[in-house]
């Protein structure tokens, strides 16, 4: 999923105006389109090495790891829970600095989503960085804020390690909790050119790749009560320092497990003036990652509903030519509206066509 | 109609042409009146304006905070940990910071509340939020970061917005943002940049808590040494609120005498404008036109008065303010702007205030000299008659008076029903002396042998119906002097021999924390002059659902030789060591209304701990309450509170051996006796200055009603002195009775000042004090000060007398025979 998007959001928040000073018009969504010189940019001739690129990158400007499931209950009911760890930089900084107590320029955010088909629960939070209130570490991999965690086994092997096969994602509000853990089976995914994923058709860009084959045990809270959940689970990691242009207002990002154990991956940025910018991957059952063609993609939007004053598409016809991909995207729960600092939406969905499966949904500058 | 409206006031106007010192007495005295009030009034405002500013700080908290046991500073890892538990609290890092202007022209250096905050966890609904956009919350972040202050407070360094100022230590302060809604003198800065300038990295002094989760008041973890701690400022308002009161009664005291000024000039300008009125109405003018004449005459003089009284107001205000705003902080902690700033509120109020005291002073002439008959009377009332009628109402007034005092001291409870009773009280007696002076007159008359002493008592008798308003501004005045003076004065002498006994230490030190108090005891037990050591530990507690101060002492002999109490059991001091007895400060007592052998349950953290109250001790200047037990149990109830002062018994030079702790241990708090006795008394005089101020104002307005009436019977005067003079008598002759006249109703006058002048400072003592402050004084007498105020009030009444009594002195043969003339 898009999460991009979405974190960009929040931080977005705070950061960009205060980088360039700027008026956040003109800047793509939230702010990601400003301009970010002064921090580090996104190049083709970096290669992504793991497990070092789990960790923050304080030197570029945004960043985010983002954990969505979609789980089964033993009634049978669907549910879909999300959790988020966006970083933002205020001011461009070494690693060192940024975790040098509250002279840290790191601003992190946390979103965390508990969606069924008749209800939608969000909660957020802000933290400085360096003071060890959020932050992301490794050996063992642990990403926080406050009490909202995803982290690794204490003693990991080297291999499990590099491809973070195994997690416990934890988050309680007032209203919600889970603690699921996470198996994967499968290698880490590169999007993009090996892992520099573009978003436009100039620079912007950004590092992108995703951990999407985790099978998911645990528990949810809700309403006082607790249920014992299973299903699949995605994760994704990005960063960069301009992801949009200044003209790109929004976008709609999938992330689907289909029936056949293919997973897709896909988002279109869409434009002010221009066409809209498409792109995906195509991940097969065994790990091998192929980008998809924009030309190859067809997106269209079928049935919109009235979410929190806006009009927003929740069903969606999708066609993906080479892969013989025509399905039916339906939001399990259409209000799934995060009306957080920055709003969005974002929530589990239902795939029926050519091919079966579930998923997550993103929808950004509506 | 408005242009007859017009030509009739032109018509009544021209009676100030011709006595322009009427005038003048008149709008004085409304001015006067406005300006002591509307300053007062600015005043308390300014004050609760700073108290409404430091309580919606940090509105949201619901006051609880979360607090080291030693009130210190702590790691910032607690409250990581406690967000990593998901305790939704926010660090805060406070304390002083000395800090200069950077800017050019003379150096200003100024001690500022220096608080760090974290504006990403601060609570959604705090005041510090409200309005801050995401650009600000970054700008506040990254560096250079803002430093937060309110307009007043950058004035005090005489700097713009985004000037930077620097600590002592050299430390700029990030680039001022001005917030108005911050109280004065305080700073806001990130708690990173707090944390650098107070020179305490990795350090916060107490976590804020949103305010639901405060109120479940969830048990801490164990791996934080945490407690619960009510914040302050919430109190200020209530606590202040006495002091406040004190001031408006002064006030309006003084607005009160202020008034007696414009009716005894506007009762003189109607006698004299009786005959213009009948001439006008026989012209044609109606009642209602020369109503609305009158009325806006008065509403133009008010008017001009009252903005003249206004400016006055405001000036008066801003000299004071420094005092005023000094004797809070000593007396309550509470940091008010010395910067004034009057709402349009204020100017508005006061010019109402100004049209209604004209409208109450001058009324009941104008009414009555528009009612007059349209021909003159040919028999006007003999003026006996008339002061017959005055003086039967002004009995029944004060009568009624005094039942609602008697009404008040019976049923009535409170700050507010003491003034009342006190106001009651005072302005009985007031409406009462005209009918004591005719009384005293007549028994001087009694005794008078030979015409012309029989002459003076009678005609000294006639000429307090048109004296007797002056007098009684007089009286008040005096009286009021003598009552506050008395209070203030037996306040000076119990605070300073209380201090005496109380200070027996000769150093006095407060600790940073638990290991610099065992530092700085383990040195001073090395030190060959130090004698003795008096550790004892201070943790704040609720008794009888009070927030107090519970103070942990040793058992030393020191105590029961110095520490002054009120009322104890013999043996309390062993009642305390031994049994499970406590000492309770006089405001507790007071105020939870508690009495020697009663059962008090005090919250501990080991649970109710159940004392018995065995003495009650006085803690003058000390807003809160306390409570003293002994330092052993203490210990046991609070294990985790370290040593939080220490007193020093030496025998060499206490300020030599302070400042050998001061180098020693910077962050410990040290004072010797002597500094310490020089601080509060600074504090006390400071909270008395205001009062002094408008006291003395008070009685300068009183000589001015008297000259004000005075000159209108300078003019008068002479038909009554004229007889005499064609008898043989000399004007100076007749000048120099006049005076002596004058001097007897003066006199007496001031003697019936002083016992009414006891009577309101024992109220003051024994009613409004103790509600005030919540302590009770002795009440002493100072014959020496009401001599000195008697002397200033008849020097006063002589000094007003001089001009008027000069004129009848020098008046010529002809302007007296013209007397005569009228006679015909």
């Amino acid at each position: 999923m898009k999460r991009e998007a979405r974190l960009a959001v929040l931080c977005l928040v705070v950061l960009l105006a205060a980088c360039d000073g700027r008026d956040d018009a003109g800047e793509g969504f939230a702010g990601l389109g400003a301009d970010a010189s002064a921090f580090a940019q996104v190049t083709p001739d970096r290669s992504l090495s793991f497990p070092a690129d789990h960790q923050a990158h304080p030197q570029f400007r945004i960043e985010w790891w983002y954990v969505t499931a979609n789980l089964k209950d033993e009634q049978g009911r669907d549910w879909g829970i999300q959790w988020t760890l966006f970083r933002q930089a205020l001011q461009p900084q070494g690693v060192e600095q940024a975790t040098a107590g509250w002279n840290s320029a790191q601003v992190w955010l946390g979103h965390v989503a508990l969606t069924g088909r008749d209800q939608h629960l969000y909660a957020d939070r802000l933290a400085r960085g360096g003071v060890g209130q959020a932050g992301v570490t490794g050996a063992p991999f642990q990403a926080w804020i406050d009490h909202w965690a995803l982290s690794a086994p204490e003693r990991d092997n080297a291999s499990d390690a590099q491809r973070l096969a195994e997690l416990r994602v934890r988050a309680a509000t007032d209203e919600f909790a889970y603690d699921l853990s996470l198996r994967s089976n499968g290698p880490l995914v590169l999007h993009g050119e090996a892992g520099m994923s573009r978003k436009s058709t100039g620079d912007q860009a950004s590092y992108y790749y995703s951990q999407p084959f985790y099978r998911v045990q645990g528990e949810i809270k809700v309403q006082g009560k607790r249920l014992k959940v299973s299903g699949q689970a995605w994760l994704d990691r990005e960063w960069s320092s301009q992801p949009l242009a200044a003209d790109q207002r929004g976008w709609d990002w999938f992330s689907l497990h289909l029936a056949s154990g293919a997973k897709l991956m896909l988002f279109r940025l869409r434009s002010d003036s221009n066409q809209a910018f498409t792109s995906g991957s195509w991940i097969a059952a065994d790990g091998v990652t192929r980008s998809i063609a924009p030309a190859a993609i067809s997106l269209r939007e079928l049935e919109h509903e009235r979410v929190a004053g806006r009009k927003l598409p929740v069903v969606w016809h999708l066609q993906v030519a080479e892969r013989d991909v025509e399905v039916e995207i339906r939001a399990l729960n259409p209000q799934a509206w995060m009306g957080t600092s920055i709003p969005y939406w974002e929530g589990p969905v239902e795939v029926t066509g050519s091919q079966e499966g579930i998923g997550y949904l993103e929808m950004t500058g509506y | 109609m408005i242009r007859r409206v017009g030509w009739v006031l032109l018509a009544l106007i021209s009676h100030w042409r011709r006595h322009p010192l009427q005038l003048g007495c008149l709008v004085l005295g409304l001015w006067l009146a406005t300006a002591l009030w509307t300053g007062v009034q600015a005043l308390n405002q300014q004050a609760r304006d700073s108290y409404d500013r430091a309580a919606q700080l940090f509105e949201g908290q619901a006051g609880k905070v979360l607090v080291s046991p030693d009130g210190q500073s702590f790691d910032q890892a607690a409250y990581v940990t406690l967000r990593r538990l998901g305790w939704p609290v926010s660090p805060l890092l406070q304390g002083s910071l000395e800090v200069r202007s950077a800017v050019s022209g003379p150096e200003i250096i100024e001690t500022i509340q220096l608080v760090g905050i974290d504006p990403l966890t601060l609570p959604a609904d705090s005041a510090l939020n409200r309005g801050m956009g995401t650009q600000d919350m970054a700008g506040f972040i990254s560096a250079p970061g803002q430093a937060w202050m309110a307009q007043d407070t950058l004035q005090r360094f005489g700097a713009a917005e985004q000037a930077r100022l620097v600590s002592t230590a050299g430390v700029a302060l990030p680039p001022v943002r001005i917030r108005d809604e911050l109280p004065p003198g305080l700073v806001v800065v990130d708690i990173g940049r707090a944390q650098q300038l107070l020179g305490q990295p990795g350090r916060v002094s107490q976590l804020l808590v949103d305010r639901q989760f405060a109120e479940s008041q969830p048990a801490l973890p164990e791996a934080v040494s945490l407690r619960w701690e009510q914040r302050e400022e919430a109190d200020l308002q209530r606590l202040t609120e006495s002091f406040h009161l004190n001031l408006t009664a002064l006030a309006l005291l003084a607005f009160l005498v202020g008034l007696f000024i414009v009716q005894a000039a506007a009762g003189l300008a109607m006698q004299q404008r009786r005959r213009q009125i009948q001439t006008l109405r026989a012209c044609g003018a109606s009642a209602l036109e020369l109503t609305l004449a009158l009325l806006l005459e008065l509403f133009g003089l008010a008017l001009v008065s009252g903005l003249l009284g206004l400016v006055s107001g405001y000036l008066l205000a801003a000299a004071l303010i420094g005092d005023l705003s000094a004797s809070l902080r000593g007396l309550y902690g509470a940091q008010v702007s010395t910067h004034m700033d009057a709402g349009w509120g204020w100017w508005l109020s006061g010019l109402a205030m100004s049209l209604a005291g004209m409208l109450i002073a001058t009324g009941a002439h104008t009414v009555s000299a528009l009612r007059q008959s349209l021909v003159p009377s040919r028999h006007p009332p003999g003026w006996i008659k008339a002061q017959r009628r005055t003086l039967w109402s002004l009995s029944v007034a004060s009568l009624l008076l005094l039942l609602g005092a008697a009404v008040l001291w019976v049923a009535a409870d409170g700050l507010l029903a003491g003034f009342a009773l006190l106001a009651c009280l005072l302005l009985a007696v007031t409406l009462a002396l005209p009918l004591l002076l005719v009384a005293l007159l007549g028994i001087g008359r009694r005794f008078a042998r030979g015409p012309l002493s029989q002459w003076f008592w009678a005609d000294g008798r006639q000429q307090l119906s048109r004296l007797s308003l002056a007098l009684m501004a007089l009286l008040l005045a005096l009286a009021a002097n003598i009552g506050v003076g008395g209070m203030t004065e037996g306040f000076r002498r119990t605070f300073t021999g209380w201090l005496d006994q109380r200070l027996a230490a000769d150093v006095y030190i407060r600790p940073a924390g638990e290991n610099q108090a065992e530092d700085i005891l383990r040195w001073l037990r090395q030190q060959p002059e130090v004698t003795d050591l008096l550790p004892s530990w201070q943790v704040d507690s609720k008794l009888a659902g009070w927030p107090i101060e519970v103070s942990g002492v040793i058992d030393h002999p020191l105590y029961p030789d110095t520490w002054p109490l009120l009322d104890a059991y013999p043996q309390a001091w062993q009642l305390v060591h031994q049994g499970d007895g406590v000492l309770v400060s006089e405001q507790l007592a007071n105020r939870a209304n508690l009495q020697l052998g009663d059962t008090l349950g005090l919250e501990s953290p080991h649970g109710t701990w159940t004392l018995r109250l065995v003495g009650i001790y006085p803690d003058y200047g000390n807003p809160r309450g306390q409570i003293l037990v002994a330092a052993d149990k203490f210990r046991s109830h609070w294990p985790q509170v370290p040593v939080g002062s220490i007193g020093v018994l030496s025998d060499g030079d206490p300020t030599a051996l302070a400042e050998a702790i001061e180098s020693r241990f910077t962050s410990a708090r040290v004072a010797d006796q002597s500094s310490l006795k020089a601080y509060s008394s600074r504090v006390f005089e400071q909270t008395f200055a205001a009062t002094a101020a408008l006291n003395s104002l008070t009685l300068g307005v009183a000589a001015l009603a008297l000259l004000s009436t005075l000159l209108g019977l300078a003019d008068t005067r002479l038909l009554q002195l004229a007889p005499l003079w064609a008898m043989g008598l000399r004007p100076g002759q007749l000048g120099l009775l006049s005076l002596a006249q004058l001097a007897v109703v003066a006199v007496l006058t001031c003697t019936l000042a002083i016992p009414l002048g006891l009577v309101l400072s024992w109220l003051l003592v024994a009613v409004v004090n103790v509600q005030a402050f919540g302590w009770r004084l002795p009440w002493h007498w100072f014959p020496y000060q009401w001599m000195q105020l008697g002397g200033l009030a008849m020097a006063a009444v002589l000094l007003a007398a001089c001009l008027p009594m000069a004129r009848i002195a020098r008046a010529r043969p002809d302007s007296l025979l013209r007397q005569f003339a009228h006679e015909a």
